[in-house]
């Protein structure tokens, strides 16, 4: 994959760098369940003969579980979202969200999957959380982008 | 104690934080705080001067009661106000640059090729059998999720985006919806309850006598009953306006737009709602609220520092928070650099050697100077590589140039005077390039360095020789 050269609305070359670069493979969200995170599991190009795609495909239904998770409303996030509003939210000052306990799992997941998996093929997850949710950021680490002069 | 740049002072949108970080509102709050005067004050006239009179011969019901209401009020007031309203991060330039790609590579005619006048920016996705359309923002580089829209106010995109409010200042979108109903309920109902109080107080003090008698004993109680009536009306409307939005999984920017509305000969239902009226009712004020995404107060890290944690991000971490030396960096004798409290800003691919004043800087750089970003000596190395110099350390140590106004002075690496002996002992330098010019105008936009500096102090930097630019670089601390 090399860097696209377009232009950005603010005239810098997209591929502007800094450090090395690498080539960047992105899984986007899925939006067929409404508006819940969920992630792509189509397998994309850039990833062939990188990763197994039984591999990549269970790192990404496993994240959407745990997001699935993490979104679900069920009788103990209502309880929660009830006590909080009679607290006046000071209960968030001392406890942690149901969302943010899912979260930490997923972070949790996505260094494991890295130092087992991904890592030694030569690629490396980005948590979602680190990118909005919008997106799992998948780094090339064996494709260097060389910056153009 | 290490002065660390933490991620909301390079916030792009125009928020304000307060407490480092912890809070964030929209900017122009001015209507936000005469909204907490009139809340505070109309309760505290309220409070001191019906309240007494009304628990001694009406009931302490209603005292109480509305001391309740009131704390929920001004708690949930500050919880909607000061909280992350669900601001989506920009793209990184990766992702832009792969967003930027695909909107060409779908164009056919276009070929990839950029041209003039940008595509349109659409892309269709397929939510529970509905067709909806993804708008680009060219703001946050980003295809917007559905139900998020941009802020011009505050100049994010705000997932699930409801409407600005200059009321309680901030943005109203999922992370601080359901405070912000709370805070209208318990207000019309605090509202009323000072409201019914009040003309209480009035009607129990005109018994056997004129109104006139009754005003003139308790003035202020006329004054809490013209605010409350007149602001009932709105409150209670918005009040009613989002139970039903609430009751249909609708936000005010859709209900606005009419998305859901069914148009002439096309039923159109809202795909988000989650089949009743109670269910959409608990899932917009109870379901899992997602944490901000913002990372506020996550520290800027430096670029070696996100090498080795291998995050690949650096185009995103701009400053050296904590100044560090590479290992294979030289690190002059001379120098003890204070690696705590300096982040430097560069602006374009210019090195910073003054070869002039090579010798004074060997002696003014003491400890209590700042060290340097480490970038701008890869930096130096980058450029005289390119030149065909060679440094030796103590070149390097130079690129640590301040003059007496604590401001950095650059110069181009043609100027370098070639008689110098630079070669001394030259080890190599790790090399990175430049930092990147976009974030570094961002950078300059966001922390407002400019208004910190007196740039017409600046020795005349014009560029010279190779004809490449020569940029200021800027010590965001003034020394």
């Amino acid at each position: 994959m090399s860097p696209p050269t377009i232009r950005s609305p603010q005239g810098n070359t997209a591929n502007q760098t800094q450090g090395p670069q690498y080539a960047k493979v992105f899984v986007q969200r899925d939006y067929s369940d409404g508006t819940a995170v969920k992630f792509m599991t189509n397998f994309p190009q850039g990833l062939e003969n990188k990763i197994e795609k039984s591999v990549f495909e269970y790192t990404i239904n496993q994240l959407n579980t745990y997001f699935a998770e993490a979104e679900k409303a069920s009788c103990k996030t209502y309880c929660e979202g009830c006590f909080a509003c009679f607290t006046v939210y000071t209960m968030f000052f001392c406890a942690d969200t149901h969302y943010e306990k899912c979260l930490r799992k997923v972070g949790k997941f996505i260094v494991e999957q890295n130092e087992m998996v991904y890592l030694p093929r030569g690629l490396l997850l980005t948590n979602p959380a680190e990118r909005g949710l919008r997106i799992i950021e998948i780094t090339l680490l064996d494709q260097p982008i060389v910056a153009r002069t | 104690m290490a002065r660390v740049t933490r991620n909301w002072e390079i916030f792009p949108g125009r928020n304000r934080f307060c407490c480092d970080g912890r809070l964030m509102m929209a900017p122009h709050a001015a209507v936000f705080y005469i909204n907490v005067i009139l809340i505070i004050g109309t309760s505290v006239l309220f409070f001191v001067f019906d309240c007494p009179y009304l628990s001694y011969r009406v009931t302490p019901v209603i005292p109480i009661i509305s001391g309740v209401l009131f704390l929920f009020v001004i708690g949930s007031l500050f919880k909607t106000s000061f909280t992350d309203p669900g601001i989506i991060p920009r793209a990184t330039a990766d992702e832009a640059a792969y967003i930027e790609k695909q909107v060409y590579i779908s164009i056919p005619n276009n070929g990839g090729a950029p041209t003039t006048r940008p595509p349109p920016r659409t892309k269709e996705v397929v939510i529970k059998g509905h067709s909806i359309k993804l708008k680009y923002c060219v703001t946050c580089k980003i295809f917007r999720p559905p139900r998020a829209s941009h802020c011009s106010l505050c100049n994010n995109c705000v997932e699930n985006f409801d409407h600005h409010c200059p009321w309680v200042g901030n943005c109203v979108g999922r992370r601080n919806y359901r405070f912000f109903y709370m805070f209208i309920v318990c207000l019309s109902l605090l509202i009323i309850i000072v409201f019914i109080g009040a003309v209480l107080h009035l009607f129990y003090l005109s018994e056997n006598r004129l109104m006139v008698d009754a005003i003139s004993e308790s003035p202020t109680s006329v004054i809490v009953v013209i605010i409350t009536f007149f602001s009932c009306w709105s409150v209670i409307g918005l009040a009613g306006f989002h139970t039903f939005l609430a009751a249909s999984n609708q936000t005010t920017n859709e209900d606005i737009k009419g998305s859901f509305a069914s148009r002439t000969g096309r039923p159109n239902s809202n795909p988000y709602s989650q089949g009743n009226i109670c269910a959409n009712y608990c899932y917009v004020l109870c379901s899992p609220r997602p944490p901000s995404l913002l990372d506020r107060r996550g520290v800027v890290l430096s670029l070696n520092e996100s090498k080795t944690m291998n995050k690949s991000q650096s185009r995103d971490t701009v400053i050296s928070n904590k100044g560090f030396e590479p290992p294979e960096l030289p690190v002059n004798q001379n120098i003890k650099p204070n690696t705590d409290d300096i982040q430097l800003h560069q602006y374009g691919s210019s090195s910073m050697l003054q070869p002039c004043s090579l010798d004074r800087n060997q002696h003014t750089f003491t400890t209590s100077m700042p060290s340097i970003h480490h970038s701008q000596n890869n930096h130096v190395h980058q450029n005289h590589i390119i030149n065909g110099v060679k440094f030796n350390k103590s070149v390097t140590s130079l690129t640590n140039t301040f003059n007496d106004n604590g401001i950095y002075e650059t110069i181009e690496p043609g100027r370098l005077d070639p008689d110098l002996d630079l070669d001394d002992g030259s080890k190599t330098m790790t090399g990175a390039p430049p930092l990147s010019a976009s974030r570094l105008q961002l950078l300059q936009d966001t922390t407002m360095i400019e208004s910190a500096l007196d740039l017409d102090s600046l020795e005349d930097t014009s560029s010279v020789g190779t004809g490449s630019q020569v940029k200021l670089v800027k010590n965001k601390n003034t020394l």
